[in-house]
């Protein structure tokens, strides 16, 4: 396949070979958005330091090789990067025939999760572990599936120009579509990411133009959805008491307040420049747990400072805002719609995650988009990117 | 399709992505300020909280010092004990939280495996003891009687036992050298208490929690200088507590030694003496009470007369002071602090106080004279002595005529003090003196010779005794003044009296009072240590010393020498011819006097001796004996509870300690090569460099090597109770001067 398709991108002229080919005016690298690519980069990167600083003397997990997890971390981003080169090249449209055969797959992926092939890692159950030190999180791509099946169910009717919103009926069809995937995640339970992907259809709904009656009435349908999982027990004591921690910090700093009480710490103690990288005696103590995926925020916190971890928060805001703007550039509902989920999917992540880092959020355990150490969520994360760059390249050129 | 703009967008989707990208961006922009707060406003505090988080402190608790007698000879040091310890930080590494060492090491140690885990334990809320309350940073103690052969096993094998190490360690130890105990002078030590960390958190000699702290005697008056500063070594650590780096490091300083002017063959002899003086005493018949006497308590100072060193200080009843090392059991507490123990934590030589009877008429003596009276005038020794219808009648009644100051002294004349207090009391005004009109003679002087405070020894918690002047009656009256009016009656029983007495006019100097007073009788307290201080200054022409123990301070490494010097108190307010005239008749009480009869056959012309008895009367107990003496050199006290005389419970005892410190033989000979200290010890005993102290051996025990020499000589056989069978001839006056005496009549002792 090529990145040519129906609506031709390059019409305007004949074809030139090689580079200049490739970055000609309108050509394929120039249509790409450059500042979220390298904002992403960036971020992927700088996370391979923050990994790598989190877990150089880590003996019990770093398998005796200070490097082993800088390595992977940068095999991921390296992987990611592929995915990402060829998620443009099929692009997102014609992914949207596969949309149905993709949702199928990560939903098969997580319900073997509850099958005894799944395995549980601080107290979900959301990991396929295989053979050779490789797991997968069949959770990260089912992000990426809701908001493509929902996008496709959405916009179907919308794009083919048959009406200007999506009717009832439509909404209703993709709600269910992604009602399946979220009760087998609550089943897992994995609560951060169903909160992902309730944010996810919300942002999603929002672009898809559909009725505010449905915004209205998710939103309501969500603080019921809570008080119900409250009140049913359904969650577990641990996720009950990362919610006390939350509402009281000091509550019990040995237990269940510690993670945060030391993350904050940690944040706290960088100041403007930090400790310096490998200096900060909060991460080479391995005060906070899960420091190189959940918590990687902490070493940045701490070694980089206000400056370093400044730098994180902004590169993320260059990627929401570069996405935004893919969303709002593009005239073809479909893409809008899965931008905007793509959005809603990052902009909470990275908020849920530095803000329980810094005391604001309760604790889940949610990875930060391109930085925290894990193969999925950094796949994921550049799939999505890719599908961005798509939405981009492939947008119909306004006359 | 109508509603479609150009772009193919609706306006409702165009502004919910504009809602959307402003809710995204204000949702960085929180993150931003929330990161700002944390690392900029905040940031200090957090700084401080994580520096808390990484350091830990390593202990190395500082060797404590020594405490020397006179010549070097230690007793109280430190012993080596093999002490096998567990490392919490390196267990917690293996994989089984060290489990399997531990077991194996109470395999070794011949310990239960449970037991060994218990140690371990960090105590908390939940866990009971044992359990380890101090840093998990800090070494365990398992045990401190580890043997050489389970101590080589570990370290040989250190590999087998990581986390665990069997090293010397130094543990306090009184090996009362030549079985001399000086147990209450010593004192003992106990750990440190939270509120005692709390204090001195912030001096200069901050506590650590592994501390031992001097509780009482020289072990807590000089336990500063004996503590040293314990080294302590700063980690940086992990969540674990696993070690990354060493901050900081302070080696420990070893305390310093303390050199006393305790000469432990001194002390031993003194011991043995006063508790076979007392041993002795309770075979004896008091007709009085129609009892054997209890002696049931005593004390003894021996005294360089010339710097106010104490030589020797012994207290009866006395205790092992290693009962404290390595903790005290309840039981053991018990037995010396409970109600039916006989307190032997006090120490009696300066803790315990007493009328001082006779002994006190040295005060006396000296306010007749600084009142006007003239030391030769001839004053009536009559046999009584009447005052408004009651009788105070003189010990023995005896009657010797008119006599001087100096024969009264000697021959312990009552009457003629009671005529002399009599005469200055209604000088001064009688029973209602004008304001600022009494000159108190007798009490002002007491105060002058430093009665009613504190000598200020080097020991903690020394009484002050009392002089009962104007003031302390007053003082006393009101406090007591509302018991005695309830339960006083006029007619009632001896008590009963005396307390309606009290209530009229208890607040009042009465004639009676200071005529009792005048002979160290009545509410008159003194301290043995106050009349070691009083006598040594009549024997050194006049200085009072203040009476120290602690004679040096010498480092570890004995490169600093702080010299602890004597300090003179006062001068007596006696002139040289009045010193000279009571020096003269205290050598009369022991050639002639009330004395002479434990003395007879005494090498007076080589070593003079001067002495005054003493027998203060306590209400419902028996007599109270007080045996006052000095040579040239020292000053030996000794008093002992319920023992009858002074002379009769205390002779025998003084004569043996001076025999021993001047080697005077049974047969009256001086034998300079066999006297324990003819002269007091000059110079201060050597601590080489490398720590260790020059100092000779002391015999196994002095106090039978000394009997034995005086049985050497005289061939006796009185092998069960030497002291009281000594050889000294009896003046055979004994009798005449026990004359039993009526109860219940006022008496008075000489």
């Amino acid at each position: 396949m090529t990145g040519v398709n129906s609506f031709s991108v390059s019409g305007y002229g004949p074809a030139r070979a090689g580079w200049t080919r490739i970055f000609a005016r309108d050509s394929l690298a120039r249509r790409l958005d450059w500042p979220m690519m390298l904002a992403a980069l960036a971020l992927s990167l700088l996370g391979s330091l923050l990994v790598y600083s989190a877990t150089r003397n880590r003996t019990e997990i770093n398998q005796g090789d200070q490097y082993y997890f800088l390595i992977r971390h940068l095999m991921n981003t390296g992987i990611g990067l592929a995915l990402m080169i060829g998620t443009v090249w099929v692009g997102h449209r014609q992914l949207r025939n596969a949309v149905p055969i993709l949702y199928g797959l990560s939903v098969l992926g997580i319900l073997a999760v509850l099958t005894p092939l799944g395995a549980t890692i601080n107290g979900s159950r959301n990991w396929i572990v295989f053979g050779g030190g490789f797991s997968l999180q069949p959770a990260e791509f089912v992000k990426i599936t809701i908001i493509l099946g929902m996008a496709m169910i959405l916009a179907a009717r919308v794009d083919a120009g048959d009406k200007p919103y999506p009717d009832h009926r439509t909404v209703l069809q993709s709600l269910g579509l992604a009602a399946v995937p979220i009760l087998v995640v609550l089943l897992m339970p994995d609560l951060g990411t169903v909160l992902v992907l309730v944010t996810i259809i919300l942002g999603v709904l929002l672009a898809s133009g559909a009725s505010n009656r449905w915004i209205f009435g998710l939103l309501t349908a969500g603080v019921l959805g809570c008080v119900a999982i409250w009140q049913l027990h359904i969650l577990d004591q641990y996720q009950i008491n990362r919610f006390a921690a939350f509402a009281n910090p000091s509550l019990d700093p040995a237990g269940v307040g510690y993670n945060t009480n030391q993350a904050r710490i940690a944040i706290g103690s960088g100041g403007l420049t930090g400790a310096g990288l490998f200096h900060g005696s909060q991460t080479t103590g391995q005060f906070v747990p899960e420091q190189q995926t959940d918590f990687v925020f902490t070493v940045a916190g701490e070694e980089l400072g206000f400056v370093g971890a400044g730098l994180i928060i902004l590169l993320l805001g260059v990627v929401l805002w570069r996405a935004c703007r893919i969303a709002r550039e593009t005239t073809e509902l479909y893409g809008t719609i899965v931008a905007a989920g793509i959005v809603a999917w990052f902009a909470f992540q990275a908020f849920e995650n530095i803000g329980m880092t810094l005391g604001i959020m309760p604790v889940t355990g949610l990875p930060l988009p391109f930085v925290s150490y894990g193969g999925s969520s950094m796949f994921a994360v550049w799939v999505a990117v890719g599908l961005l760059q798509s939405i981009r390249v492939q947008r119909p050129m306004s006359a | 399709m109508t509603n479609i703009p150009e772009t193919g967008r609706t306006p409702r989707v165009q502004i919910r992505l504009v809602v959307i990208q402003i809710l995204v961006l204000s949702l960085l922009g929180t993150l931003g300020g929330r990161l700002w707060y944390l690392q900029i406003r905040e940031g200090a505090a957090y700084q401080k909280e994580a520096s808390g988080n990484h350091v830990q402190q390593v202990v190395a608790p500082a060797v404590r010092g020594s405490i020397l007698d006179a010549r070097g000879v230690p007793i109280a040091d430190n012993e080596t004990r093999l002490v096998v310890s567990a490392s919490r930080t390196d267990l917690l590494k293996q994989k089984d939280d060290g489990k399997a060492v531990l077991t194996k090491l109470a395999g070794v140690l011949g310990m239960k495996p449970a037991d060994v885990m218990q140690k371990v334990r960090l105590c908390d809320a939940k866990t009971p003891q044992p359990c380890w309350n101090g840093s998990p940073y800090q070494p365990i103690p398992i045990t401190d009687k580890a043997t050489a052969k389970q101590a080589l096993q570990i370290r040989e094998r250190s590999e087998d036992f990581p986390g665990i190490t069997a090293e010397p360690e130094a543990v306090r130890r009184y090996p009362a050298p030549g079985k001399s105990n000086t147990a209450q002078v010593l004192g003992y030590l106990s750990p440190v208490t939270d509120d005692e960390i709390e204090q001195a958190k912030d001096t200069n000699s901050p506590y650590l929690r592994s501390d031992m702290v001097g509780r009482s005697g020289l072990e807590r008056e000089y336990d500063k200088e004996l503590r040293g500063k314990a080294g302590v070594t700063r980690y940086e650590v992990d969540n674990l507590g696993r070690v990354i780096g060493k901050a900081k490091s302070d080696a420990a300083e070893p305390g310093s030694n303390l050199v006393t002017s305790i000469d432990s063959r001194v002390q031993r002899v003194a011991e043995y003496e006063l508790e076979n003086a007392m041993k002795v005493a309770r075979q004896q018949y008091d007709k009085i009470t129609q009892e054997n006497y209890k002696a049931d308590s005593g004390a003894v100072v021996v005294m360089e007369a010339k710097t106010g060193r104490i030589v020797a200080m012994a207290s009866a009843p006395n205790y092992d002071p290693n009962v404290w090392v390595g903790g005290i059991s309840a039981k053991d507490y018990k037995a010396l602090t409970g109600k039916n123990s006989d307190y032997p934590l006090l120490n009696r030589a300066i803790q315990g106080q007493a009328a001082p009877g006779s002994t006190f008429k040295v005060v006396s003596t000296a306010a007749a004279v600084q009142a006007g009276y003239v030391w030769d005038g001839g004053y009536p020794c009559t046999s009584s002595y009447s005052v408004g219808g009651q009788v105070f009648k003189n010990f023995e009644g005896e009657n010797f005529g008119p006599i001087s100051l100096g024969r009264a002294l000697e021959v312990s004349c009552d009457t003629v003090f009671y005529g002399l207090a009599d005469r200055e009391w209604k000088k001064d005004g009688g029973i209602n003196p004008k304001k600022g009109e009494p000159k108190d003679w007798f009490f002002k002087t007491a105060h002058q010779f430093g009665l009613g405070k504190e000598t200020g020894i080097d020991l903690p918690n020394e009484v002050t005794g009392r002089v009962p002047d104007r003031q302390w009656k007053l003082d006393y009256w009101k406090a007591n003044k509302d018991a005695w009016c309830k339960s006083g009656k006029k007619d009632g029983t001896y008590v009963e009296k005396i307390e309606y007495e009290n209530c009229l006019e208890g607040n009042k100097m009465r004639e009676g009072d200071e005529i009792n007073y005048s002979i160290g009788q009545g509410d008159t307290l003194v301290t043995p240590i106050q009349e070691a201080m009083i006598y040594g200054a009549v024997a050194n022409g006049g200085t009072e010393y203040q009476p120290t123990i602690g004679k040096a301070v010498i480092s570890a490494d004995g490169k600093t020498v702080q010299e602890i010097k004597p300090k003179v108190l006062r001068k007596l307010p006696v002139s040289q011819a009045t010193l000279k005239g009571m020096d003269e008749a205290f050598a009369g009480v022991i050639t002639r006097g009330t004395a002479a009869w434990k003395f007879g056959g005494w090498p007076q012309d080589k070593i003079a001796l001067h002495g005054k008895t003493g027998t203060a009367e306590v209400y419902g107990k028996q007599t109270t004996s007080w045996l006052a003496t000095y040579s040239k050199d020292y000053t030996v006290i000794m008093t002992i509870a319920q023992a009858g005389t002074g002379s009769g419970a205390s002779g025998e005892a003084v004569r043996n300690i001076y025999s021993a410190l001047y080697g005077v033989q049974a047969d009256g000979s001086v034998d300079k090569s066999k006297a324990l200290l003819y002269t007091p010890q000059q110079g201060l005993p050597k601590v080489r460099t490398d720590g260790t102290i020059a100092s000779p051996k002391v015999s196994k025990d002095p106090a039978k090597d000394f009997q034995a020499s005086q049985q050497d000589k005289n061939n006796t056989d009185n092998g069960q109770t030497p002291a009281a069978t000594t050889a000294s001839p009896s003046t055979g006056n004994r009798t005449t001067r026990r004359r039993p005496r009526k109860r219940g009549s006022r008496r008075m002792l000489t």
